[in-house]
């Protein structure tokens, strides 16, 4: 018996109405992993973790998360159940402050002494949260919004944590920064990321296996490594 | 300073120009056919100068000529903002408090008539603001909601002879009811959609009120509905309760204003709660606030319903103190009223709706004169609002300091 998987899409149909937007996607996120996922603009991507989310509905094929089916379970049950995604383009709330956004990322839960430490634990991880604590989030900047968007996800406290292209319009300095932080949580918790990524370099650097979108449908799957020394891959997502 | 001037002449003089053409068919076209110029000039020219001096007051405050005068001014102001903050909030609420309370004393019938308009009209602001300021959805047709809490009372207590007090909790539950039936399929919706949606079902609440003759005896109303009844201790022939109708008004102030107090704490503690917090992710983005655990369907609901039992026990007091309802009261009108004192006001802003309440309800009854223009000096108003305070009279303050959040 091997190791079950933390998250397993199999055969997976979604879309919105009649544009199909998955073509039948399967891939598997084994517990510890970080799994990326690149592929060009409209291929699917970031539909395959809104699917996971169940913000876009599954018409075909099953989600598993921990061996259980979880295809019609309502998208705000997940963070209890230790799944929480980063979405594309950050959306934090922007008329609430850093620390009105973190106490919404624990929002299921009701201890609120260890919210309050986990608050503080991520001002520690990101220290110019903990600066801005009463800002309104709208006034940061790019890369501390994302920095907020994986703080609040974090504290839904995950076991599965989804990424959707957190590299979107900052600075090169600030993504290395921001896949550093990716590559800790990962390190320090254990927590198994599928990480969505355009910037197929770096998200192949972070990741220990990536999986290849093309209009819908899986075409490649390896571990990083060899996906980076692929000549393909070179050719089609990093510029060679 | 002349440079300055020359700047701005032109629009100036092209926007009065266009203020002439649009005010002459208003006031120069008579019913009877007759064009006249006469009047048209005369308030023209009286805009013209009003407006002139506005404008000579911002081109010299500009070009900082009026320092004499602009410089003890803002120090004064100043001056009064530092003790003003230096007091504390409840010296200040206790001083409303106190001018709330002895106010029927020296304001006459008529002034108290239009207090308890206005202490109604809060607790409708206050509920349309949860739907609105806090969880962020555009509800047009919120008065059909205080429609249903005023016929509750009327049609229960002319129809079973129920008391007030049996019946303000059952209009505010029917209220909630008919918010639910109305919310559930139409929250579905988002932004413009769902605007369009409640103003439809605001007028078929309406419209149902206005044609179930057997129930609500149509447009006619229902008259006859009794005040508000109380029970009095009474120590003579040893002790009982005796029962008055409260037909004077400055009790019923008193009453309308409990229900306003009740009101604003109730939304103060809502707004500061999870449940608050829950609101306000939803109307800032309600993807992320799914992603993030709420459940947004339950939530919208609740405040819909929420809500809708303000306006349903606003509208008891109002069928109350009417003793008379009819649809006439509930058209979208009112519902664009409450709106315009939400939004004027500053949404999400308890002190601010009040404020806003306040100067929507009383302003046009103190200036009762230029009552044929209300609504034009209502429209140079709210775009005079849009450009120089956007967020309202008094914004809500967003500084992270909900009670529970203080020692974090």
């Amino acid at each position: 018996m091997s190791i079950q998987p933390m998250l397993e899409l199999k055969n997976v149909h979604s879309g919105y109405g009649s544009i199909k937007a998955l073509k039948g996607i399967s891939l598997k996120v084994m517990p510890g992993e970080i799994v990326a996922i690149i592929g060009a603009n409209g291929a699917g991507k970031s539909t395959t973790l809104m699917t996971i989310c169940g913000i876009v509905k599954v018409e075909k094929g099953e989600v598993l998360y921990r061996g259980k089916v979880i295809n019609k379970v309502p998208p705000e049950k997940l963070p209890t159940m230790g799944l929480c995604q980063v979405p594309e383009g950050r959306r934090i709330f922007p008329r609430l402050t850093v620390m009105e956004n973190l106490r919404l990322g624990a929002f299921y839960r009701d201890d609120t002494n260890q919210i309050m430490k986990d608050i503080q634990h991520s001002y520690e991880m990101f220290p110019i949260l903990g600066e801005r604590k009463s800002q309104k989030g709208g006034t940061l900047s790019g890369g501390e919004q994302q920095m907020l968007a994986i703080a609040r996800a974090l504290m839904t406290k995950p076991k599965v944590l989804l990424l959707d292209e957190p590299s979107l319009g900052l600075a090169p300095i600030i993504v290395q920064q921001i896949f550093d932080i990716i590559a800790q949580i990962n390190k320090e918790k254990g927590t198994t990321i599928l990480l969505v990524e355009q910037n197929a370099n770096l998200a192949l650097q972070a990741a220990s296996r990536g999986y290849v979108v093309e209009t819908g449908e899986i075409t490649l799957e390896d571990e990083a490594p060899s996906l980076l020394a692929n000549p393909k891959i070179r050719e089609a997502y990093l510029g060679e | 300073m002349i440079q300055e001037f020359k700047k701005v002449w032109k629009p100036y003089t092209i926007g009065m120009l266009w203020l002439l053409g649009l005010l002459w068919p208003l006031l120069g076209i008579h019913p009877d056919g007759t064009l006249t110029f006469q009047k048209t000039i005369t308030v023209w020219s009286y805009l013209l100068a009003g407006s002139f001096v506005c404008l000579m007051i911002y081109v010299l405050k500009g070009t900082d000529s009026l320092k004499f005068i602009a410089d003890p001014i803002s120090r004064v102001a100043g001056n009064i903002k530092t003790t003003s903050i230096a007091l504390p909030t409840w010296i200040w609420l206790g001083a409303g408090l106190i001018v709330a309370l002895i106010y029927p004393q020296f304001a006459g019938r008529y002034g108290t008539d239009v207090a308890i308009s206005v202490l109604l009209y809060i607790c409708l602001g206050l509920g349309l603001n949860v739907v609105v300021g806090l969880a962020g959805m555009l509800d047009l047709g919120y008065i059909a909601f205080y429609g249903v809490g005023a016929y509750t009372y009327a049609i229960l207590n002319t129809t079973y002879g129920l008391g007030f007090w049996v019946c303000l909790p059952l209009s505010g539950f029917f209220a909630c009811i008919a918010g639910c039936i109305v919310g559930y399929p139409t929250l579905r919706m988002r932004g413009d959609y769902l605007a369009i949606v409640t103003l439809g079902f605001g007028e078929i609440i309406r419209i149902i009120l206005n044609n179930w003759m057997e129930l609500t005896n149509g447009p006619n109303g229902i008259l006859g509905v009794k005040p508000i009844g109380i029970f009095l201790p009474v120590f003579e022939n040893g002790f009982t309760f005796e029962h008055f109708w409260m037909k004077k008004l400055q009790l019923f102030y008193y009453f309308a204003l409990g229900l306003a107090i009740v009101a604003a704490l109730c939304v103060h503690r809502l707004n500061f709660s999870r449940v608050g917090r829950a609101w306000e992710s939803i109307r800032e983005d309600e993807t992320a606030a799914e992603l993030m655990g709420v459940n947004t369907f339950i939530y919208k609901l609740l405040a819909y319903a929420m809500g809708a039992i303000f306006a349903g026990l606003a509208g008891a007091f109002f069928a109350a103190r009417m003793r008379f309802v009819s649809p006439e009261s509930f058209t979208f009108l009112e519902s664009a009223m409450v709106l315009c004192m939400v939004v004027l006001g500053g949404m999400g802003s308890i002190p601010g709706i009040i404020l806003g309440v306040a100067a929507l309800i009383a302003l046009p009854e103190i200036f009762r004169e230029f009552e044929s223009y209300r609504m034009l000096i209502f429209g140079a108003t709210m775009v005079i609002m849009m450009l120089f305070r956007p967020a309202g009279l008094i914004p809500a303050k967003r500084v992270g300091t909900r009670s529970e959040e203080k020692e974090g």
